[in-house]
C-alpha cells in the first residue's frame, strides 16, 4: 500500500487534469467552440468512450482458465437486457452484479 | 395558497413579485433581506426535487465505491477525499486501482485526461453564468458530472437562476460524498466483502454505453471503439486503457477529414452519413 502522501499525489494530478477538462470550453475561444472537429467528438465520443471502459473492466478477466469469463458475459448480457427492457440504471446494475456475484459463487 | 408566494421554474414574468429585480433573474441583488432568505429556500427546495432521481443512483453507487475502497486496503477516510477532490464517479472507480496499483503519475494524468475528456463538452451549453459569485463558478466548473449536466443544461434556461443551479450541484455533490462515505464505514466495519461488487463498475459502463447509444445511435463508432479496445488489449494489455482512448480520437478525427475531403457532407448528420442512404 502506498503511503498517504503518494495517495494524496496522485488523487491531486487526477483533480488537476479533470479541472483543466471541465474549465476549458468556458475559457476556449469561440472559434474552437464552434469548430467542425469539437462538433464530431461532442456527438460520437460518448458512446465510444463508454465501449471501451467496459472492455478495460473486464481486462483482467482469464478466458483460458474455469469459468472463462462465464460470470462476466452473464453480467453483462443480463445488465443490458434488463437496461434495454426497464431503461432502469438502477435495476439493470443490481441485477447484472446480483447475477455476476451469484455466478461467482456457484462455479 | 391562491397565488404563488415565488415565481415558478417555468414561465416566470418576473414582475408580479415584489421585491426581485426588474431583470428577471431575481438573484439575490434586491429586496429585503427576508424576501431573499425565503426566494433562496424556495430555490433550493426546486434544486431538491429535481436531484431526487440522482440521489437514488448516487448513494447506492457511491456506497458500493466506498465498500471497494475500503475492501481494497485503503482507509475510510480516503472515501471522502476521493470523492471531494476528484468527483467523477468512473474515474474515482478507477482511481483505486491506479492509487494502489502503484501506477506513474504521467499515466495517471494520460488515463484521467482520456476519461473524463468527454467532460470538455459539457462546458458547451452549462448555464454557468447564471452563478453570479465567483466562487460559486469555480465551484460549478468543479461539480460539472454527467448528472449534474443532464439536469440543468437540458432545462429552460429563462427559469433558472444561480442559486438553483449551485443547488442542484451541490446536493448532488452531498449524495455522492455521503454514499462513498458511509459505503467505506461500513466496508470498514463488517468487512464487508467486495468481490465480485467491482463488476458494478462493468454494470454501470454497459448501462451508459446503451444510454449513449439511444441519445445517438451509431453503430459504426461502437464497433470502432470495440476495435481499438481489442487491438489495445492484444498489444499492450497493461497501458490498454490511454492505447484504446487514443487510438479511438485519431480515428474518429481522421474519418471526419477524410469525409470533408472526399466532398461529402463536412459534419454533417453523421447517421444520414454512414447509413449509405446519400448518393
Amino acid at each position: 500500500m502506498p503511503d498517504a502522501g503518494q495517495v494524496l499525489l496522485t488523487l491531486l494530478v487526477i483533480f488537476a487534469v479533470t479541472y483543466a477538462l471541465r474549465l476549458a470550453p468556458f475559457v476556449a475561444l469561440r472559434r474552437v467552440r464552434d469548430s467542425a472537429v469539437v462538433d464530431h467528438l461532442a456527438r460520437t465520443m460518448p458512446l465510444g468512450v463508454m465501449a471501451i471502459l467496459v472492455v478495460y473492466t473486464l481486462s483482467t478477466v482469464d478466458l483460458t482458465a474455469a469459468p472463462h469469463g462465464l460470470p462476466e458475459l452473464a453480467g453483462v448480457g443480463v445488465t443490458a437486457a434488463l437496461h434495454l427492457w426497464r431503461r432502469n440504471a438502477m435495476l439493470s446494475i443490481i441485477g447484472g452484479t446480483g447475477t455476476y456475484m451469484a455466478l461467482v459463487a456457484v462455479l | 395558497m391562491s397565488t404563488p408566494a415565488f415565481p415558478t421554474s417555468e414561465g416566470d414574468d418576473g414582475t408580479h413579485q415584489a421585491g426581485l429585480g426588474p431583470d428577471g433573474s431575481h438573484d439575490g441583488d434586491a429586496g429585503t433581506g427576508h424576501d431573499r432568505r425565503a426566494y433562496r429556500r424556495h430555490q433550493v427546495a426546486l434544486a431538491a426535487r429535481d436531484t431526487v432521481g440522482v440521489g437514488m443512483g448516487y448513494l447506492p453507487l457511491g456506497a458500493a465505491f466506498g465498500v471497494l475502497l475500503s475492501a481494497s486496503g485503503l482507509q475510510w477516510w480516503w472515501a471522502p477525499v476521493f470523492s471531494v477532490l476528484i468527483y467523477a464517479g468512473s474515474m474515482e472507480f478507477l482511481a483505486i486501482g491506479l492509487v494502489t496499483g502503484g501506477v506513474g503519475l504521467a499515466q495517471v494524468a494520460a488515463t484521467t485526461f482520456f476519461v473524463n475528456f468527454r467532460h470538455v463538452f459539457y462546458g458547451l451549453s452549462f448555464p454557468l453564468r447564471k452563478v453570479r459569485s465567483g466562487i460559486g463558478r469555480l465551484y460549478g466548473v468543479h461539480a460539472l458530472t454527467d448528472e449534474a449536466y443532464a439536469l440543468l443544461a437540458t432545462r429552460p434556461q429563462q427559469g433558472l437562476t444561480g442559486t438553483r443551479v449551485l443547488a442542484t450541484q451541490i446536493l448532488c455533490h452531498l449524495y455522492w460524498l455521503t454514499g462513498s462515505t458511509v459505503g467505506a464505514l461500513l466496508g470498514a466495519r463488517l468487512g464487508l466483502d467486495a468481490e465480485g461488487l467491482g463488476f458494478t463498475l462493468t454494470a454501470l459502463f454497459v448501462v451508459l454505453t446503451i444510454d449513449a447509444y439511444r441519445a445517438a445511435p451509431d453503430l459504426p463508432t461502437l464497433l470502432m471503439a470495440l476495435a481499438c479496445a481489442g487491438l489495445a488489449l492484444a498489444v499492450a494489455p497493461g497501458g490498454m486503457l490511454v492505447l484504446a482512448l487514443t487510438a479511438f480520437v485519431v480515428v474518429l478525427v481522421a474519418r471526419l477529414l477524410l469525409r470533408r475531403r472526399d466532398g461529402a457532407a463536412p459534419a454533417g448528420d453523421l447517421g444520414h452519413h454512414v447509413g449509405g442512404t446519400d448518393a
